[in-house]
């Protein structure tokens, strides 16, 4: 550990604005996309469970 | 393999930016703004080693006509498309304090900003043609040619004066970087890997889903998946 205290670690020597600002994005994209490709899975076997759903009804 | 690679992503890059954020000392010219290039560069590597993924798939599907590789190129775009973004936003957001600018229209910022359009062009081309197997190779068409541009991106250091600084890291001497420091940012990278291999393959399962829907094997996998939640 280089810090003395968190508030001088969250200042990062005066350039907090720009570490933070870089960091915060990057962890808000991959969580992102980790939570866009799960509802796109979600989606894509809620869809075809209605397909098969039909495709019973239709065979009766 | 999906939460492998992720567990793999968390634990790696967990430990880069620890290094890097907690124990690497401030850099004595950059002060603590030197601390994004933990992020910066291998978001910039992954934008390029997924680009050179992205063209090779997509050129594999146009010459050998495997739909497989086709998605798996499609899958590789919208990661790489972020990672892209996210080399320009860590860059400008370092770029501020250390070159007193956001922005410069210098060889390397803009063949980077030309990667970024090169993967919004892909996945928009893509999007706007309904027949799937004619999407993979117009897509395929525009990944082939616009991996001219990787080279530039890579060699654009060298090849013209920039104000982008030349690597810390390369093939031919030893990094110029402090050891420490190294460790983070390799790591930060193995994380970004991994990531890319969790999210990807998460992504071309759902394009699988999607486009072999009507098959006999997606059909059946579906029946299982449904009886083990049930």
């Amino acid at each position: 550990m280089i810090w003395n205290s968190w508030s001088e670690f969250f200042a990062m020597g005066g350039y907090g604005l720009y570490v933070w600002g870089s960091t915060v994005v990057v962890v808000i994209c991959m969580f992102g996309e980790m939570a866009g490709v799960r509802m796109r899975r979600n989606a894509a076997i809620e869809q075809l469970r209605m397909a098969q759903r039909v495709a019973k009804k239709e065979g009766k | 393999m999906v939460p492998v690679f992720g567990l793999l992503a968390f634990l790696l890059t967990a430990a880069g930016i620890y290094i890097g954020f907690f124990r690497a000392p401030t850099d004595f010219q950059q002060h603590d703004a030197y601390r994004i290039i933990f992020l910066h560069v291998p978001a910039a590597w992954m934008s390029m080693v997924i680009y050179v993924a992205m063209a090779f798939w997509a050129g594999l599907g146009l010459v050998l006509n495997t739909r497989l590789s086709s998605m798996m190129a499609t899958a590789l775009a919208p990661t790489g498309a972020m990672f892209t973004f996210l080399a320009l936003w860590t860059g400008s957001l370092w770029g501020k304090p250390t070159w007193g600018t956001w922005w410069v229209w210098d060889a390397r910022l803009t063949s980077e900003l030309i990667l970024l359009f090169l993967y919004i062009g892909f996945i928009a081309l893509q999007a706007s043609i309904d027949e799937p197997r004619r999407a993979d190779k117009a897509g395929a068409v525009l990944a082939l040619v616009g991996v001219v541009n990787i080279p530039i991106i890579y060699f654009s250091v060298q090849w013209w004066n920039t104000l982008h600084q030349g690597s810390s890291i390369n093939f031919r001497s030893s990094p110029s970087m402090a050891a420490i420091m190294l460790v983070a940012m390799l790591l930060v990278a193995l994380g970004f890997w991994a990531y890319t291999f969790a999210v990807v393959l998460a992504r071309l399962r759902c394009i699988i889903l999607e486009r072999e829907r009507h098959t006999e094997w997606v059909r059946e996998t579906l029946q299982k998946h449904l009886e083990k939640s049930a």
